[in-house]
C-alpha cells in the first residue's frame, strides 16, 4: 500500500468517523458540517473526470450544480402543492421520492453536458474556460429571470424527500446515503481512470495528434467524459439542494464554479481523492476561520494563492511527499 | 414602441458597448502578450470605481475622481503584475484561473474591510448632469454622450498606440516572438508590467466613469468581467479590433434584445407571458449570440489578428 493509499483511506475513514462520533455525542450541526463536505466532494469528483482526467478546464459546472439542484426544487415543490409538473401530452407529476429526483437530476445534466460540450469542444484552451463560463451564466441569468420557479428568491422544500427504509431526517441517516453515493462515485472514478476509455482520454489531454493518429477521436472521448463530469455534479446538486431545503440561481452562479474548482487544487490535482480532501479542507477552514474573522476570504485567498503558487500537490501532495507532474 | 425610444436605447447600447471596449481592451491585450488569462480584472474596474468615490467624496472633483480611478488601478495592477502575475505566465490556464480567482477574494474583501459592505455613490459635476437635445428633438443624458464620446476618443488612442507607438511595436512584437525581442535587448519584463498596468488603467477608468451612473460597491466588478469575457472570444483573443466590434455587438444586443424580445412575443402569446419569456430570454441572448459566433467560428470573428 502506497503512502498515497494509506492518506486516502484515513480520509476516507475520518470523513465516516466525524458524524459518527458526533451522532454519538448528539451533535447534529457537526453532522451536517460533515454532510456538506460530502455533497461538495462528490460534486468535485464529477468535475475531477473533466479536469484531472481529461484536462479540461470547466468554469461552467455550476450549470450541473444548479440544474440537479433545480430538478430537486421543481419536482418536489409539484409534489408539494399537488400539481403536475405538465398533463400534455402525458402527466408528469412531483415526486419525493429521492431516488426519482437523483435519475432526473443525472439525465437532466447529462443532457445539458452533451449540449455544452458538443458546442464548447469545439473550441479549446482559454476559449473553452469562457465558453463554460458564458453558458453557466446563461443558466444563471435564465434561474434569475424565469419566475415560475422563484427567480431571484429561489424554492423553498419544507421537508426533506423520502428514500424507501430510511428516515432522511434524521441528519445520520441522510449523511449515510450521501457518503455511500460519494464512496460509489470515487469508486467509479478509479474504475474509470483505469479502463480502455479513461487510458484514452488520458492520452488525448498529454498528446492529441498520436491519439488521433491511433484512430481514436479525442472530441468524441472529451465529450463522453464532460457528459460523465456533467452527470455526477448534476447529482451532487440534487442531494446538496435536499440538504439545505432550498434552492437559487446561487448554485449556478460563476463563484460556484470557481469554489468546485477550488476543492480539486486545495487537494491535489489529477488525484482521485484530491476533491474529498480540498472539500473537507475548504469547510473547515470557512467553519474555524470564519469565527475568526468576518473578512476570512482574505485568508482563504492568500492561502489558495499559496497553493497555486508554491505547493502545487496541494494537501494530498504535501502528505503524500510525491509530486505529481501535472500538464 | 415610438422611434425616439429606440434611438434612446441604441445610444445606451453604445455607451455600455463602449464600456465594455475599455474593459475587454485590457483582458484581450494582457491575453494576446502574455497568454495569461486574468478573472481579476474585474477587482481592478472595482478599484478604480472605489479609488473615484473616494476622491470624489473627499474633494468633491470629478476630475480628480478620474485621475484618481486611473492612478489607483494602474497603480493596483502595477503591483498584481510584479507580485503575483509574473509567476504565472509559464504556468497553464489552470493555475492561471486559480490564482487570479483567488485575487478577486483578497481584492473584494479587502475593499469590504476598508470601505464596508454599503455602497458609495459617486455625484455626477453639474456640467456633465442633465440632457442635451440631439438633431430630431431626442432629448438624452449628456452624461452618457460624454461616455460614448471618451469611449471611443480612447478606442482611437489605443489603435494608434498599438499602431503607430514605439512601445505598440514592442507590445505586437512581443505578441508573436518573445524570446526573439528579448534577444533584441528589450525588457521584456518591464513591458510586461507596463502593458498590465494599461489594462488595469482602462479597467479603472471604466469603473470610475460607470461608478457615476451605477451605486460603487464590493462585486461589481464580476458582471462586467464576465461580459467582457463574452466580448473578447466574440471579437477573438488577442485582437483590439476584435474586442471594439465585440464590444459594441453584446453592448447593443444586450440593451435592444430587453426591448425588442419581449414585444416580439407579444405577437403570439399572450401579454404577460409574452414579457417575463421575453425578458428571460433577451438576459440569455449575449451568450447564446457567443455560442452562435463560436460555432460559425471557432475562434472568434477576427481570431489570429491584431
Amino acid at each position: 500500500m502506497s503512502r498515497e493509499t494509506a492518506i486516502n483511506a484515513v480520509l476516507l475513514l475520518g470523513l465516516a468517523a466525524v458524524p459518527l462520533y458526533a451522532w454519538a455525542t448528539d451533535e447534529p450541526f457537526t453532522i451536517t458540517l460533515a454532510t456538506r463536505v460530502v455533497i461538495l466532494a462528490l460534486a468535485g469528483v464529477g468535475l475531477n473526470i473533466a479536469l484531472g482526467l481529461g484536462g479540461l478546464v470547466s468554469l461552467g459546472h455550476a450549470a450541473f450544480f444548479g440544474i440537479g439542484g433545480y430538478a430537486m426544487g421543481i419536482l418536489a415543490s409539484h409534489a408539494q402543492s399537488y400539481t403536475p409538473l405538465m398533463e400534455v401530452p402525458f402527466l408528469i407529476e412531483g415526486t419525493k421520492s429521492m431516488p426519482v429526483i437523483w435519475i432526473t437530476a443525472i439525465v437532466a445534466s447529462a443532457l445539458a453536458a452533451l449540449l455544452i460540450g458538443a458546442l464548447s469542444l469545439r473550441t479549446s484552451g482559454v476559449y473553452f474556460i469562457m465558453i463554460t463560463l458564458a453558458f453557466g451564466q446563461m443558466f444563471y441569468f435564465f434561474a434569475i429571470s424565469w419566475p415560475a420557479y422563484g427567480g431571484e428568491d429561489g424554492l423553498s422544500i419544507y421537508v426533506r424527500n423520502d428514500f424507501p427504509g430510511l428516515n432522511m431526517l434524521d441528519p445520520i441517516q441522510f449523511f449515510g446515503i450521501c457518503f455511500a453515493l460519494l464512496a460509489l462515485a470515487l469508486w467509479f472514478n478509479a474504475r474509470l481512470a483505469r479502463s480502455p476509455f479513461g487510458l484514452a482520454l488520458n492520452a488525448a489531454r498529454q498528446n492529441t495528434q498520436r491519439v488521433e493518429t491511433v484512430g481514436l477521436s479525442p472530441f468524441r472521448l472529451r465529450l463522453a467524459a464532460f457528459v460523465i463530469s456533467g452527470a455526477i455534479t448534476g447529482l451532487a446538486g440534487a442531494l446538496f439542494a435536499d440538504l439545505n431545503r432550498f434552492v437559487s440561481p446561487t448554485m449556478f452562479s460563476w463563484q460556484m464554479s470557481g469554489e468546485i474548482m477550488v476543492f480539486i487544487i486545495l487537494g491535489g490535482v489529477g488525484r482521485l481523492y484530491g476533491p474529498v480532501a480540498g472539500a473537507a479542507l475548504f469547510i473547515t477552514l470557512e467553519h474555524i476561520l470564519g469565527g475568526l474573522s468576518e473578512f476570512w476570504h482574505i485568508y482563504l485567498g492568500a492561502l489558495l494563492l499559496g497553493v497555486v503558487l508554491f505547493a502545487r500537490g496541494g494537501l494530498i501532495g504535501l502528505l503524500a511527499g510525491r509530486p505529481v507532474a501535472h500538464d | 414602441m415610438t422611434p425616439i425610444l429606440f434611438i434612446e436605447q441604441v445610444l445606451n447600447g453604445l455607451q455600455f458597448g463602449v464600456m465594455l471596449f475599455l474593459m475587454a481592451a485590457g483582458l484581450t491585450l494582457v491575453f494576446g502578450v502574455m497568454g495569461l488569462i486574468n478573472l481579476a480584472h474585474g477587482s481592478l474596474y472595482m478599484v478604480g470605481a472605489f479609488a473615484a468615490a473616494a476622491v470624489a467624496g473627499a474633494t468633491g472633483s470629478f476630475l480628480l475622481a478620474l485621475m484618481a480611478a486611473l492612478t489607483a488601478a494602474a497603480a493596483a495592477g502595477a503591483l498584481v503584475e510584479l507580485v503575483v502575475i509574473r509567476r504565472l505566465y509559464a504556468r497553464d490556464h489552470l493555475d492561471q484561473v486559480l490564482a487570479t480567482f483567488a485575487l478577486i477574494l483578497i481584492f473584494s474583501e479587502g475593499t469590504r474591510w476598508a470601505f464596508g459592505s454599503f455602497p458609495l455613490f459617486l455625484d455626477l459635476p453639474g456640467y456633465l448632469s442633465g440632457p442635451v437635445t440631439l438633431p430630431g428633438g431626442i432629448e438624452y443624458p449628456l452624461y452618457r454622450l460624454t461616455l460614448i464620446v471618451t469611449g471611443l476618443v480612447i478606442a482611437a488612442g489605443l489603435f494608434w498606440l498599438i499602431s503607430g507607438t514605439r512601445l505598440g511595436i514592442r507590445i505586437r512584437a512581443g505578441e508573436s516572438d518573445r524570446e526573439m525581442i528579448a534577444a533584441l535587448g528589450v525588457d521584456i519584463s518591464k513591458l510586461y508590467t507596463v502593458v498590465f498596468a494599461l489594462g488595469a488603467a482602462l479597467a479603472g477608468l471604466a469603473g470610475a466613469m460607470v461608478g457615476a451612473i451605477q451605486s460603487v460597491q464590493v462585486g461589481m466588478g464580476e458582471p462586467v468581467l464576465i461580459l467582457a469575457f463574452v466580448v473578447i472570444v466574440i471579437g477573438g483573443i488577442g485582437s483590439i479590433k476584435g474586442a471594439l466590434v465585440g464590444a459594441l455587438l453584446v453592448g447593443l444586443t444586450d440593451t435592444l434584445g430587453g426591448l425588442l424580445l419581449p414585444e416580439v412575443f407579444k405577437l403570439f402569446m399572450e401579454t404577460s407571458a409574452a414579457s417575463s419569456t421575453g425578458s428571460a430570454l433577451a438576459s440569455m441572448l449575449i451568450y447564446i449570440l457567443m455560442a452562435g459566433v463560436l460555432i460559425w467560428k471557432p475562434q472568434g470573428l477576427f481570431g489570429g489578428q491584431t
